[in-house]
């Protein structure tokens, strides 16, 4: 892919609404990969969590929007725990999916209508909560 | 001995096995768990976004009706525990957000409750030689991986649970109920959490992973305290044995049932008809039944 790197896209918009949800500074990561390497879910993901802060910085915001790996994070702190930076890339990958489920469209990730009735007599309600509250707004 | 008790919405659903032994086994070994009188859910999940305070109103209003009953509160459930204890800890450390909380909920808390998850009393407590003294049965032989899960454990700075990497506190209560201990290195790793309900065949991933660890470092059952982890490698069996041919499955018991079961509490009160994969069979084969 080429990618055309400006001094106008490192400090875009997208960026800096994730930073300001976030709280976290995006510059601080230097690609180190820790990240990704301990993330228990990464097998299922479009991009690592470190290549989606740094295509944020690039100012592709689109790719990162169409990418599954925000939706995948299952928030269990493990690179939050391993970021040599202290980074809280959890808290990072929060503020993307924030970043769509807080537009106006409301285009939430999951449809209860979409889980079965076998899946609801199963699941317990500590998984549904959790779950509606990370994927709708 | 007397600690509040915040049981949370699952513990009287799903998870009646993890509360009931709970409350059983602190019968049994003279303290007393009061449950609040007034709770509701935590949320079950705590928020990651900064400005996203309105979810903090739960917890922070269980919080602040506890500390008009006590001054220690506990929880069974890692989840409950790990959003408790972070909203406690912010509302104690953050004094604009404390405010901004208080004014929503309108009572007044300063974060100066106790935040102790049930393994914590058992160890600092009870203290786990007087469980190796109360002790009836002998579960002796009995090989358990401890599933610590993730919230019990993180973030690190904020729970100060364990060691982040090495957590030994599920190890030490199993030992003091003469279990053997199953080292295997998917014991912190995620169970898939909320991802059951998102995608499931990623979550199902995760819980084959963990439990074909357990097995190969020869565990007989994996213990849990977290009923979402509880739901992720028990329930979500059905699934693995869909995909995995082989899988051989493998009961998974909440630790509060394992303590009941050495101290010779009546079998009917510790739940082991709920949970999915039947541990029956195996305490019969060892004569615990």
């Amino acid at each position: 892919m080429k990618i055309e790197v400006s001094r106008n896209k490192v400090h875009n918009e997208f960026a800096q609404k994730v930073e300001e949800i976030s709280g976290q500074n995006l510059f601080a990561c230097y690609q180190c990969g820790n990240c990704t390497a301990g993330c228990p879910v990464s097998f299922a993901m479009d991009l690592g969590p470190h290549q989606v802060i740094r295509y944020s910085l690039l100012g592709l915001e689109e790719e990162v929007l169409e990418c599954n790996t925000f939706w995948m994070c299952a928030s269990c702190l493990q690179c939050t725990s391993r970021c040599p930076k202290g980074l809280d890339i959890a808290r990072i990958m929060e503020a993307i999916r924030l970043v769509i489920l807080r537009k106006r469209e409301r285009l939430d990730h999951l449809e209860v209508a979409e889980l079965s009735e076998d899946f609801m007599e199963r699941v317990p309600q500590i998984a549904l909560i959790s779950g509606f509250r990370k994927f709708t707004s | 001995m007397e600690f509040l008790y915040f049981p949370g919405c699952t513990l009287y659903t799903k998870a009646q096995n993890l509360d009931e032994a709970g409350r059983e086994c602190a019968k049994a070994l003279g303290f007393e768990l009061k449950e609040l009188s007034n709770w509701t859910c935590c949320g079950a999940t705590f928020p990651l976004a900064k400005d996203n305070i309105m979810a903090l109103a739960p917890p922070a209003r269980i919080l602040a009706r506890a500390k008009e009953e006590g001054s220690v509160l506990t929880t069974l459930c890692s989840v409950c525990f790990n959003v408790i204890k972070r909203t406690n800890e912010l509302i104690k450390g953050d004094k604009e957000k404390r405010e901004k909380i208080n004014t929503f909920i309108e009572m007044d808390y300063q974060g100066d409750l106790q935040v102790l998850h049930y393994l914590e009393i058992l160890k600092g407590e009870v203290g786990f030689d007087t469980i190796k003294g109360a002790l009836k049965k002998d579960l002796q032989g009995m090989r358990i991986a401890p599933f610590y899960g993730c919230m019990l454990l993180r973030p690190f700075e904020e729970m100060e649970f364990d060691d982040k990497e090495a957590p030994t506190i599920f190890e030490e209560f199993l030992e003091a109920i003469r279990c053997e201990p199953v080292d295997f290195p998917y014991k912190s790793e995620c169970c898939g959490a909320f991802q059951s309900v998102g995608a499931p065949e990623v979550a199902t991933e995760c819980a084959y992973a963990i439990l074909n660890s357990a097995l190969r470092n020869g565990a007989e059952a994996v213990t849990t305290t977290c009923p979402l982890c509880q739901f992720n490698i028990d329930n979500m069996q059905r699934e693995i044995h869909q995909k995995y041919n082989g899988f051989p499955g493998i009961p998974i018991i909440y630790f509060t049932q394992l303590l009941g079961l050495a101290m010779g509490l009546p079998i009917e009160t510790l739940g082991f008809h709920r949970n999915d994969v039947d541990p029956r069979p195996l305490l019969e084969k060892k004569g615990l039944l």
